[in-house]
């Protein structure tokens, strides 16, 4: 632990907590309220291989109460330091998580994660996926939220429409790169394009 | 890292945080005036909460919450790149700042004259206070004597 406890694995969190986790709630808010539509968010400067909109929203969504299943290279020792010492969430493999980060192809498959259930759907992963681009392009969605069309680059439509068709069960995403980050709820269809 | 000495004994920095934790925030300005210009970064800014506290009835029974208690923790790394860690009791923001600070100071070469300046003074007040309290209680106690009446004979 105390290896974990360094200089760099301390550093980056808010400067000013109250005012801007609460931006960054509203944006996460908005996201997932407008999917699709991309919102900018930035506070939290955390260690690489995290960017900036993941790891802001974990500050923001993350505490001792939700489990956070690290993906793939996500998985280090920086990283793990970096949340505990932050949100004190605790770190469990993906069949717990209420949140879990990382690359698409890391969080495959996504079987793994929590789709909640009948009685309590809230009782759903949320996936924060890190893209290497993330734009308003793309696959074409529809739903609420949403007045027309909206047009977003996903990492796998198939894997979404798989996801909306568990409706009212299913998990959540936020799709993230750089300090962008854009909302993709359950209740969003995606179409043929 | 240039300015750490040997590395810290777990068990002496968690005296000596415990009693940073318990000293009067006004005691503990007094001895430590001027922050000294190690101009540390703030790391998690100063933030009030509350911590269960546990007791065992007699020191050894089953655990039990006793209450809740507010406390103030900060941490902050100097320029060096030492880490200082607070939690303090109450809410006195700048207590846990400063209280931080000795912390990570105590982790570099000044850790002999915080010793003698600060923590030194601040436990032999809280060892007289305890004293004092421990004293005023005892003398209150009443003792009951009974004379014997006859019964057992």
């Amino acid at each position: 632990m105390a290896s974990a406890l360094t200089a760099e694995t301390l550093g980056g969190g808010f400067d000013d907590a109250p005012i801007q986790s609460a931006r960054a709630f509203r944006a996460a808010l908005d996201a997932m309220a407008r999917p699709g539509r991309i919102q900018v968010i930035g506070g939290a400067v955390p260690p690489a291989p995290l960017s900036v909109a993941a790891g802001t929203l974990l500050l923001t969504l993350a505490d001792g109460t939700t489990p956070v299943h690290l993906a793939g290279d996500a998985d280090c020792d920086a990283l793990r330091g970096w949340i505990t010492f932050h949100t004190a969430a605790p770190l469990v493999p993906a069949e717990a998580a209420v949140f879990a980060v990382g690359r698409w192809t890391d969080l495959l498959p996504l079987a793994r994660f929590a789709t909640g259930t009948p009685e309590y759907p809230d009782r759903a992963a949320t996936l924060i996926v890190e893209m290497p681009v993330l734009e308003a392009k793309g696959s074409v969605l529809a739903g609420p939220g949403i007045r027309d069309r909206a047009r977003l680059t996903l990492p796998d439509p198939d894997a979404f429409r798989a996801n909306h068709a568990l409706f009212p069960l299913g998990f959540d995403a936020f799709l993230t790169c750089g300090s962008r980050v854009a909302g993709l709820p359950r209740s969003t269809r995606v179409e043929d394009v | 890292m240039t300015a750490s000495v040997a590395p810290t004994d777990p068990e002496d920095r968690r005296i000596w945080m415990g009693v940073l934790a318990r000293a009067r925030p006004e005691r503990l300005a007094e001895l430590m005036p001027a922050e000294p210009d190690e101009n540390p970064v703030i790391l998690r800014q100063p933030e009030i909460g509350t911590v269960m506290v546990q007791g065992r009835i007699g020191a050894s029974g089953g655990p039990f919450n006793l209450g809740e208690m507010t406390v103030t923790r900060c941490t902050l790394r100097l320029q060096s790149g030492v880490v200082g860690h607070a939690h303090v009791q109450g809410r006195s923001k700048d207590h846990a700042r400063r209280a931080a600070l000795v912390d990570a100071l105590m982790q570099t070469d000044r850790a002999a004259q915080l010793r003698r300046d600060v923590l030194e003074p601040l436990a032999q007040e809280e060892a007289d206070r305890r004293r004092a309290r421990a004293e005023k209680a005892a003398a209150t106690k009443v003792e009951f004597f009974t004379l014997v009446r006859g019964e057992d004979r």
